[in-house]
């Protein structure tokens, strides 16, 4: 199987790599590129824990062809903070205890962060209805949803924009 | 589902820096995504390894052809159980789970496996591989697998059936067990348990109401987010290395070496970060077969299951079987009790029924008490652990009989429950006497709390329940070392898996009278630190901490010697106070205190590297109980159950890291909620699991609960220097009975049969309205 060329943008940097047309953005990430902050925990797009964005839009990176994504633009986990300044969703998942084992974490906030630039002001019903693609065993779900709903506040507030 | 609960802790302590909240160590690396968990590890010359799985519940395997998978270009390793040879001691249960020899036991049992240059490869040769099977008929119901005419799974497990007790013998329901030939016959009866006191028959004449149900549940997966996940490294001078999710890499460099014949000392185990395992990651699957492929390839294997080989071919949870009967007085004091319990352990023995069994009615204190457990092989994946494993299925059906009980007396639901709890003093129903525990604590701060107050619509239901679990200690090993600068390293030997580095950073801390960020814990791989058990049972804040607390004591009595030696003073002439050595007392001298960063400075000055150890099989862990309050709404027309609001009211002893005490809590409760409204392994008529995936193997997501209100009690458990008990499995215990009593209420149906799904509900609504017309 002859592979393929691909040139992306990943978290704001050009990014060329070549995969197989069976490969997943997933398996490109992780296995190509060493970018293994998104995970694999089911691989059929049920779990959420592989969520990136393309072009602004919020997927399961398990979903998406590699070769599929040149010529877009995709964010992951680990464009997420600033530098050393993480993103208030980052932030405040660590100041509310909103993870326990943290394989979900990178998921869920690349979702949240996605949530949070549509709907800067959402309600907890909104939240958990946003978050209902990104599976967690761990926590039953009540501190990221505070997380969450911290965070927006703070970031309305224009702690740091969300967009 | 307002954002209006607090959680809260009611009894205040003296620590200054335990009880605190701060940010975890590993947290940084989690929301970057810079943690490295199972799958996340490379090596160079990676192979990647990939297994082949029966698709029979049972059949024979007839001859396993290799020779075209080994044929094909990019393959360099192909083994059967051949590869995987019976080793002198070994456990035969887990080599055989490992990887099938003779028959395949159950849809997804292991046959075959490939090491192959990438998952490409590996896949065409998984598929080159011919088996030639014979089919067997199966069993998965556990009720029909006990059948003295059942498939019979292995021929070595015998059962007497004329030796169970008449109450006992439903399983013979059909077929008169007189009939059958005296003496021992191949069944799937692995083993038969009893616990009890007193004289249930006595006590039963003695009730003035006794309340009687059959209830069922099915397995459930731990349905950790994490598959499997290991690269083995084996070197063709015999020295290996394996890097795993785990919550136990001591017992994964012990079971591997056994299996693979290898010396224990020339495995190094290293645990990655774990993406959960409620239990389910305390044996081996994948690592004996990564171990085995790259030992055969020379090269480096990385094996990652995918979920759907998750599902089929890793620990669901028994399901269960079981009959209950208690006896009251009209005042509610129970006078008699009675449990049948039946388990399946899945393709091996092994069902948590005697802990079942153990934890049925140990939340009360009762004078005659009977609970008999059956241990039952069926064609399912081999059962592992899942929180609290066997107690949440009997306190389901428990708690139910409880719940009908007070309804029948028309007493309140907490208050039946306060007149017969457990106590300091009680003789629990397994059998030792309770020290001090907090049932009580948990079930009056349940009946004060607000949402036991708030007043419930139509179709709305209240659930109580409460629950026990032992809690574990075990075998624990810690260092803890003086850095150059005065910070401190503390290798443990427990995975973290809720957040147990920040509890052991929170107890050094506490100590030493130190700053929390001061310390930094690891967990040191298994060439780096004595044994340590599993992080399993509740038990690593309790013996991990206990350990670390006089690990750190161990060094603080070094430090005092140091500064005694910088001195010119006796050692017993300094004491440790406030992050310092000071001299003790006026007659000691008058020397300024020494810091750890100026100990640390004169460490090589005055005998060298300073560090604390401490080992022991410790003992002493404190049970802990938890008492439960949710509240439903069930739709007649769909049959969807709503939680409304959910209570958690459980003993921890000491909330080292409230935060993550309150994550268990909620994290718990919200399982079992997945376990009584929604989750269930599905097989179909060829014994095949149907619903292998999230998405038809459907955990809650977010959308489906409430936020979930907690209160940590504090009855501090003596056998640990801070008071602490485990948290992590009590908080399982309780939600399916408190669940099923709710929707029981608001449907006006004893709720028997888990999990409670819309077609059983609206099945049952309908059955009600057809008898009330009748």
């Amino acid at each position: 199987m002859s592979s393929v060329h691909v040139s992306t943008m990943i978290n704001g940097d050009e990014v060329d790599f070549v995969c197989r047309p069976d490969e997943s953005l997933l398996d490109v990430l992780r296995d190509r590129l060493g970018m293994t902050g998104s995970k694999e925990g089911c691989g059929t797009g049920d779990c959420g824990a592989c969520s990136v964005t393309l072009d602004g839009r919020l997927v399961c990176s398990c979903l998406v062809l590699g070769a599929e994504a040149g010529g877009h633009e995709i964010e992951t986990i680990e464009g997420m903070a600033d530098g050393e300044d993480l993103h208030p969703l980052q932030q405040k998942f660590l100041d509310h205890a909103a993870l326990q084992c943290g394989i979900c974490t990178p998921g869920f906030l690349i979702a949240a962060k996605n949530l949070l630039e549509n709907n800067p002001n959402p309600t907890e019903t909104e939240v958990r209805y946003w978050l209902a693609g990104n599976l967690c065993r761990c926590t039953g779900y009540d501190k990221i949803v505070r997380a969450v709903m911290d965070a927006a506040k703070d970031m309305r507030k224009g702690h740091r924009n969300a967009a | 589902m307002p954002l209006d609960s607090e959680n809260k802790t009611i009894v205040p302590t003296e620590f200054k820096t335990v009880g605190t909240r701060p940010v975890r160590p590993d947290g940084m690396d989690k929301v970057t995504g810079r943690a490295r968990f199972g799958a996340d590890m490379s090596a160079p010359g990676m192979l990647v390894g990939a297994i082949l799985r029966s698709p029979h519940a049972h059949a024979r395997i007839r001859k396993i052809d290799t020779s075209k998978a080994e044929a094909l270009a990019g393959v360099k390793a192909v083994i059967t159980s051949k590869d995987l040879k019976a080793q002198p001691g070994c456990d035969m249960d887990i080599l055989v789970n490992v990887m099938a020899r003779g028959k395949a036991l159950y849809d997804g049992h292991a046959v075959a496996a490939v090491a192959a240059v990438d998952m490409s490869v590996a896949r065409k040769a998984l598929k080159l591989i011919e088996i030639d099977y014979k089919v067997l008929p199966h069993v998965t119901d556990v009720d029909e697998a006990m059948k003295p005419d059942a498939p019979v799974l292995h021929k070595h497990i015998e059962h007497d059936y004329h030796q169970d007790m008449l109450e006992t013998a439903d399983h013979v329901k059909g077929k008169n067990e007189k009939t059958l030939p005296p003496g021992k016959r191949p069944s799937n009866i692995a083993g038969r348990y009893q616990f009890g006191h007193g004289d249930p028959k006595k006590g039963f004449r003695e009730a003035d109401v006794i309340v009687e149900h059959e209830f069922k549940t099915e397995a459930t997966h731990q349905g950790y987010i994490e598959p499997h996940a290991c690269l083995a490294n084996v070197s063709s001078d015999g020295w290996a290395e394996l890097w795993v999710c785990t919550q136990g890499h001591f017992m994964v460099r012990d079971t591997c070496a056994s299996l693979l014949g290898l010396d224990v000392s020339r495995l190094r185990v290293t645990a990655s970060e774990i993406g959960g395992g409620f239990g389910g990651k305390t044996t081996v699957f994948i690592e004996p077969v990564a171990l085995a492929l790259s030992r055969k390839a020379g090269r480096p294997v990385k094996v990652v299951m995918s979920r759907d080989e998750v599902f089929r071919a890793t620990g669901p949870t028994s399901s269960a079987s079981m009959k209950v009967r208690i006896g009251a007085k009209r005042d509610g004091t129970f006078t008699a009790a009675e449990a049948i319990l039946k388990y399946q352990g899945g393709a091996f023995p092994g069902s948590p029924v005697e802990m079942g069994a153990m934890t049925a009615f140990a939340c009360y204190d009762l004078k005659d008490v009977k609970i008999v457990g059956y241990d039952v092989v069926t064609n399912r994946p081999k059962q592992a652990a899942y929180r609290a494993p066997g107690a949440p299925m009997s306190a389901f059906a428990v708690e139910g009989c409880v719940g009908e009980l007070a309804e029948k007396l028309g007493m309140d639901a907490i208050d039946i429950r306060l007149k017969n709890a457990a106590k300091e003093g009680t003789v629990s129903s397994y059998g030792p006497t309770f020290g001090p525990v907090g049932l009580v604590e948990t079930l009056e701060a349940a009946k004060k709390h607000k949402n036991y107050k708030v007043k419930l619509g139509k179709n709305q239901g209240r659930g109580v329940a409460s629950g026990f679990w032992f809690n574990f200690a075990g075998q624990t090993c810690t260092t803890i070392n003086l850095n150059i600068d005065g910070t401190l390293g503390l290798a443990v030997g427990t995975p973290d898996i809720g957040g147990s580095r920040a509890s052991m950073c929170l107890m050094a801390a506490e100590e030493l009278g130190i700053p929390y960020d001061q310390v930094r814990t690891i967990i040191a791989d298994t060439s780096s630190l004595g044994y340590n058990d599993v992080t399993d049972g509740s038990r690593v804040t309790f013996a991990s901490g206990l350990a670390t607390i006089y690990a750190t004591r161990d060094l603080k009595a070094k430090l005092c010697a140091r500064a005694a030696t910088i001195w010119g003073i006796p050692e017993e002439a300094v004491d440790w106070e406030n992050g310092a050595a000071r001299p003790a007392g006026a007659n000691a001298g008058n020397f300024d205190p020494l810091t750890l960063a100026d100990l640390a400075e004169q460490a090589a000055a005055t005998g060298g590297p300073v560090a604390g150890h401490y080992e022991v099989n410790a003992d002493g862990a404190g049970p802990s109980f938890a008492t439960h309050v949710v509240d439903v709404e069930v739709d007649p027309e769909t049959g969807a159950t709503e939680v409304l609001r959910y209570l958690v009211v459980q003993d921890a002893g000491k909330a080292v890291h409230p935060s993550y005490v309150e994550g268990q809590f909620q994290g718990g409760a919200v399982q079992g909620i997945g376990w009584v409204l929604n989750e269930e392994y599905i097989y179909g008529e060829d014994g095949r699991l149907q619903n292998p995936g999230f998405l038809d193997y459907r955990i809650p997501v977010c959308s489906d609960v409430p936020m979930i209100d907690t209160v940590i009690v504090e009855v501090p458990n003596p056998g640990h220097p801070y008071g602490v008990r485990g948290v992590g499995e009590t908080s399982i215990v309780p939600p399916l009975a408190a669940v099923a009593n709710a929707v029981s209420a608001a449907m006006g149906v004893r709720a028997t049969t888990l999990p409670m799904s819309p077609p059983k509900i609206l099945a049952a609504l309908n059955n009600k309205m057809r008898q009330a017309a009748d």
